[in-house]
């Protein structure tokens, strides 16, 4: 399940469509965003703007490998990128579209 | 990107977050907004020195445009406190026009208006947590500095809390001399209400400048709660008051630095607002929210924050080997008991203090005090000298 | 301490490495010294 930078190719989740969950609020800042979901209380920095531009992309990216396209990010950068999504979908800030919890 | 750009592509390396903190955001991540100065208390540590209400308070709708503010800058999340923010008449009302207006609250209470009915209309509303305030696991403990009937209000709203639903709520205890030694039985209290124990630094602020003398962890009381503190991991809160401790070796849970003006900050009842509430003197007061640009400006652009936000000495701390964990501990408590800032934290745990707090020095007039002038009847009997002695036996009414 | 959302690692000085990298790191909401 957990990646690290250097492995694979991060496999199922390339090709899956997830979306912000709608109790999360993103706060832009000069290196990324904050972000807080309301019902959890919990608080993620994100620490890139690619990654922010990731996250926003993906509600209406038919999938993360093509959310990750938009935003610039290189190939190699993705297991890096799919690891973070990882954490933020395990915290509840992100889920699978089709779920309860986003449009 | 080319074929060989990606291929070459550096990996990721966004750094450390506390770095980035220190250069100060464009909004707090959460703030301190004490809602009034009036208080049915006279507790002996105050950090406020609250308890009478001040004239030129906030009014409803000031109040409201500044939650609107919040909204604005996206502050998710604040905590009001005071004096005691119950005995506003319009606190429910600002309760609900925050959450509301997407701006979550965690309020601070000595519990004596949280009934069974309010405790139901809490347990019912989304985005409020509430916390209980408590300084002993007895009432002998507790009462001696937070007055007589002050423990048994305290639990009695816990319990209407834990019946009415509320999960999670929050005890918060302020470590003193006199209660370190009830550490587990404040577990146990805080577990009997399904509540969740935050444990705090006494700092010498406010009231707080008057008895830390006596009332501050002895050395060997401070690493009996660091040990307990990294016994009970994430399960017990500190509000990242502990980070001087972080000298003794591994750091506690939390950012580990003085949020002061850079991830923080207090708006006091006057719409004063300070770098933090541990700091309510004109030394740290950065602007007023009723200024021409409002709580945004003064946050984005006061003198005191830029400073704050800038590269600061370390002074005689940096060459001691612990300096990167405590990053020479707190800036109020320094302040208040009239050490320099560029120096050691008065409750440095490698001892570097001791010399300068034997030596003469001179503490701050406390430049904000609302405390009770007469006697209030909850309050505690001192059994130290305090500043603010009462000087008539009438009972003042803390609406007044 | 923050804790970065990154895979567990067996090496102590792998994990500062880690923490360095780390795109996502969580803040509890009560880890910030200067609130009430």
């Amino acid at each position: 399940m957990p990646t690290t930078p250097t492995a694979a190719p991060a496999g199922g989740m390339l090709e899956e469509a997830w979306a912000l969950d709608e109790s999360v609020a993103l706060r832009p800042e000069p290196f990324g965003a904050l972000a807080y979901h309301f019902g959890t209380r919990k608080l993620s920095f994100l620490k890139t703007p690619e990654l922010v531009d990731v996250v926003r992309l993906l509600a209406t990216s038919t999938s993360v490998e093509h959310a990750l396209r938009d935003a610039g990010v290189p190939e190699s950068h993705w297991p890096a990128y799919v690891g973070a999504l990882r954490g933020l979908a395990t915290g509840g800030m992100i889920r699978p579209r089709g779920q309860r919890g986003q449009a | 990107m080319t074929i060989l750009e990606e291929r070459t592509a550096p990996p990721p390396s966004p750094g450390k977050l506390v770095d980035q903190f220190e250069k100060g955001l464009d909004a707090p991540i959460c703030l301190t907004w004490e809602l009034t100065y009036a208080c049915n208390l006279a507790c002996v540590h105050c950090l406020s020195s609250s308890g009478r209400r001040d004239p030129r308070e906030l009014s409803t709708d000031e109040c409201k445009a500044l939650i609107d503010e919040f909204e604005r800058m996206q502050i998710f999340y604040v905590n009001i406190g005071g004096g005691e923010p119950t005995v506003r008449p319009d606190f429910w009302e600002l309760l609900d026009y925050a959450v509301d207006h997407h701006v979550g609250v965690k309020f601070s209470t000595n519990g004596f208006r949280i009934t069974a009915e309010r405790a139901t209309q809490l347990a019912a509303t989304d985005y409020v947590d509430v916390q209980v305030s408590l300084d002993g696991a007895t009432a002998e403990v507790n009462d001696a500095v937070r007055g007589e009937g002050t423990y048994d209000a305290a639990l009695r709203a816990m319990a209407n809390l834990r019946d009415a639903g509320m999960r999670d709520f929050k005890m918060s205890v302020v470590c003193t001399r006199h209660n370190i030694g009830q550490l587990d039985d404040f577990k146990a209290i805080a577990d009997r209400y399904g509540a969740q124990l935050r444990l705090t630094r006494l700092r010498p602020s406010g009231r707080g400048a008057d008895v830390w003398e006596d009332l501050h962890p002895l050395p060997e009381q401070q690493r009996e709660l660091y040990d307990w503190l990294m016994a009970h991991g994430d399960r017990v809160l500190t509000g990242d008051s502990f980070f001087h401790l972080a000298a003794y070796g591994e750091p506690l849970p939390g950012l580990n630095l003085c949020g002061a003006g850079r991830v923080v900050c207090l708006v006091d009842p006057v719409g004063d607002v300070y770098a933090c509430p541990f700091a309510i003197h004109d030394r740290f007061l950065a602007g007023n929210v009723r200024d021409l640009g409002g709580f945004d400006t003064v946050w984005k652009h006061a003198p005191l924050f830029q400073e704050l936000r800038s590269p600061q000495s370390g002074g005689a701390c940096t060459r001691c080997s612990a300096y990167d964990a405590c990053r020479g501990g707190c800036m109020a408590a320094k302040f208040f008991t009239g050490l320099p800032l560029d120096g050691p934290d008065p409750e440095c745990v490698k001892g570097n203090a001791t010399g300068a707090l034997a030596e003469g020095r001179t503490r701050p007039d406390s430049s904000r005090d609302h405390s009770h002038t007469g006697t209030v009847r909850n309050a505690p009997v001192p059994v130290t000298l305090l500043r603010h002695r009462p000087s008539a036996m009438c009972d003042q009414s803390p609406l007044a | 301490m923050t804790d970065p959302i990154q895979p567990e690692t067996d090496a102590p000085e792998q994990e500062a490495e880690l923490a360095e990298s780390a795109l996502v790191e969580e803040v509890s909401i009560d880890g910030m010294c200067g609130v009430y």
